[in-house]
């Protein structure tokens, strides 16, 4: 079906649903790689007020990407609840953007409708919201997961400990993660992206972390981001795998690029769930996404990578994750050129993913070919923790040596708890303040530190 | 006094030789030192400094001098380095006046090599002209012709394609800085394709990456892209299908530059 908005004399046509959603996005680089961006400021203006006056329901007629050709169309269909949609079902897409806003919608209403919004409605809407729109929506929205610490409570921020290593040499990894636990890191995941998939390698590191979590008690899990058939063949060794990791995309042939499709994350989800390993819950699945992995794969099939992006949350709720982390910064400017572009798919990212129902996180990352610096993730942070968002990544001075890239450090996330009155998940901060590491207002303490550290010696002394 | 006195987190300094992670960074109130702080910023200034770095298109003529080969400059589709930056596809294209200038030199060679920028010149000016003193009497030696040596500005690796193609080289090897890291702003890689020809992926490759002083040195990456000139010539493939026999080289591609 056609849209169409006029401006002056100007008539400004869309042949579908798909470019509508494309036209309407705020400008960024990937968009304009594709070849899929509108080509000026009034031809953007003029998508939104087009896409402002489509119904809801309209979403459940026109697919973007064919249901016969696409597993996660399929996926989008299948399961989207009529009951929750119910609601919302009468609203256009600019009466949506009204009604999320509006103080009578609140957290509980919110997450009664989660199962009604398709990934589309929820992009779609969020073209036509401002920065401060989407913070003060996803602000509303509480999502909270559980494993062995209950993640994503309001008032509660937690991190994921990234201690990786460019050879994943143990006893580098265990430098740094005991340095971030000093630092009250890891509460959402101690989680190492490996630089080999090597099935030993990866297994002698679950071991490590394994130990040192069961040596101090410490409730929090563990993972190491390898593949989702390597992660398989560690369950079957018997390995002590907490969490089962995978980056997911958007469309089937991104995830087919991925070497994954859904029927294997299903056979990862059952085999993991299988272990129990959870203490206080059993959210088994740790996601990552981003924007603009679609096109870098050559699978974004003409959708705008935003739309694409939160069809992976389509994806992700289906095995009710503990994490989704959208990793926003890592892709390189050829998709989000610059600060801005990160800040604004960043909070795209988190407040789609959490109007779905998800566990949102937020890899607030940049290259250096990338024009962006701490500045500007200084500012993202701010905003993100704010709306809520449930985790960021600790990496050891933001300086990731694997990965060859720049993310939030130890230090970013103890700040943004302080100056916003957050704390860790619950039975994380009851262990820091059991071992000395905060006081019982979160202030670092310090002291203990060095006593800490000599008892983690096996770790590296053998 | 612990407030302006920052934490040194000293009983952190056993750790630091496992790793150059930026552990033990100590810490004033919830902040970074100021100290560490800085260093941190020269890191990114030299690694931006890098991104937007130029070829010494002066010295590296004179230093290809010394091989009496001829030079050709060249200038990708991307007109600068913004628009370098965000399109990829125009970075891997030559311009008009490129392309037919190398049209008009096209006769028969073994090896095709390319200097380009990349995202880092800074590593191309560094570490280029090293590796050619060690790289070309090799190939000499072992009776392989050289085609005009191609100096290319706003290139990406896959350029190298379509100028092979254009050079009827048997070969390609694109000498290209790599995407700067905090720790080395100047590493330079050497992407080696057979049979170069418009249209190929990161598949159709070898790399040698990391060249650089304090990295794989000039010495250690000739000998390793030479005994793959070799071994592709000789089998007539190049890329995941290439493995290293003598196990001396890794099996790695690097991609996004």
């Amino acid at each position: 079906m056609a849209y169409q908005h006029t401006i002056g004399r100007k008539v400004y046509k869309f042949s579908d649903l798909k470019v509508l959603l494309a036209k309407a996005s705020p400008h960024r680089s990937g968009d304009v790689l594709a070849g899929l961006s509108a080509s000026n400021y009034e031809e953007r203006v003029a998508a939104q007020i087009a896409l402002a006056d489509v119904p809801l329901k309209r979403f459940l007629e026109e697919e973007i990407i064919p249901y016969e050709t696409d597993e996660i169309s399929r996926l989008i269909i299948d399961n989207h609840n009529n009951t929750s949609f119910t609601l919302i079902n009468t609203l256009t897409v600019g009466e949506f953007r009204d009604w999320l806003l509006s103080d009578t919608t609140t957290s509980e209403i919110l997450q009664s409708v989660a199962d009604g919004v398709t990934p589309e409605m929820a992009a779609a809407v969020s073209k036509l919201m401002r920065n401060q729109d989407m913070v003060a929506v996803a602000r509303k929205i509480e999502v909270v997961t559980q494993f062995r610490d209950t993640i994503g409570l309001r008032g509660r921020f937690s991190t994921r400990l990234q201690p990786n290593h460019p050879t994943d040499d143990p006893r580098g990894i265990a430098a740094s993660i005991i340095d971030g636990l000093l630092y009250a890191s890891g509460d959402a995941v101690i989680g190492i992206n490996p630089a080999t998939d090597s099935l030993n390698e990866v297994g002698n590191l679950l071991i490590l972390m394994d130990a040192l979590r069961q040596q101090f008690d410490i409730p929090t899990q563990s993972c190491v981001l390898s593949h989702i058939t390597t992660t398989l063949e560690l369950i079957r060794n018997g390995f002590p795998v907490d969490l089962c990791f995978q980056s997911i995309g958007g469309t089937e042939k991104s995830n087919a690029s991925f070497g994954i499709n859904l029927a294997l994350l299903d056979e990862a989800y059952e085999a993991t769930l299988s272990l129990k390993r959870g203490t206080v819950g059993q959210n088994v699945m740790y996601f990552e996404t981003g924007q603009g992995s679609e096109l870098s794969a050559n699978a974004n099939l003409g959708v705008d990578q935003q739309t694409c992006e939160a069809r992976c949350y389509a994806v992700a709720r289906r095995y009710k994750p503990l994490l989704v982390n959208t990793v926003v910064g890592f892709i390189g400017p050829e998709y989000l050129y610059d600060g801005k572009q990160i800040i604004r798919a960043a909070l795209e990212d988190h407040f789609c993913g959490k109007l779905l129902g998800l566990p949102m996180g937020a890899d607030i990352c940049y290259t250096n070919h990338a024009e962006a610096d701490q500045d500007d993730m200084d500012n993202l942070l701010v905003l993100l923790g704010v709306a809520g968002c449930n985790f960021i990544m600790g990496v050891p001075g933001s300086d990731d040596i694997m990965l060859n890239y720049q993310s939030t450090s130890f230090h970013d996330a103890i700040y943004l708890r302080k100056v916003l009155g957050l704390r860790p998940a619950p039975e994380f901060e009851q262990w820091l303040i059991r071992q000395g590491i905060t006081d019982e207002q979160g202030n670092l303490q310090s002291k203990r530190n060095a006593e800490i550290v000599n008892q983690m010696k096996s770790l590296w002394m053998k | 006094m612990d407030e302006i006195k920052p934490l040194d987190d000293t009983f952190l300094e056993q750790l630091k030789q496992f790793t150059a992670a930026r552990i033990g960074l100590g810490r004033t109130g919830s902040s970074i030192p100021v100290k560490r702080s800085l260093e941190f910023n020269l890191a990114h200034a030299h690694a931006r400094d890098a991104v937007y770095s130029e070829l010494n298109l002066d010295k590296l003529v004179e230093v290809l001098g010394e091989f009496e080969l001829p030079v050709l400059q060249l200038h990708s589709q991307a007109g600068y380095r913004e628009q370098y930056l965000q399109r990829p596809d125009l970075g891997r294209l030559l311009d008009e006046e490129s392309a037919s200038l190398l049209e008009s030199q096209s006769k028969l060679n073994d090896v095709v090599i390319i200097i380009a920028d990349g995202l880092s010149a800074t590593a191309v000016n560094h570490n280029a002209a090293g590796l050619f003193r060690v790289l070309i009497p090799q190939l000499r030696s072992a009776g392989l012709s050289i085609a005009p040596i191609c100096l290319v500005k706003e290139a990406r690796v896959a350029i190298a394609d379509d100028i092979g193609h254009l050079l009827k080289a048997r070969l390609s090897v694109i000498l290209i800085g790599e995407r700067p890291g905090l720790s080395a702003a100047d590493s330079m890689g050497a992407y080696l394709t057979y049979k170069p020809r418009p249209g190929l992926t990161d598949e159709a490759r070898n790399c040698i990456s990391n060249i650089r002083p304090h990295g794989l040195s000039a010495n250690q990456a000739s000998k390793k892209i030479f005994y793959l000139i070799q071994e592709a010539l000789k089998r007539k493939i190049s890329g995941v299908n290439l493995k290293d026999n003598a196990g001396a080289l890794e099996d790695n591609t690097v991609t996004g530059i």
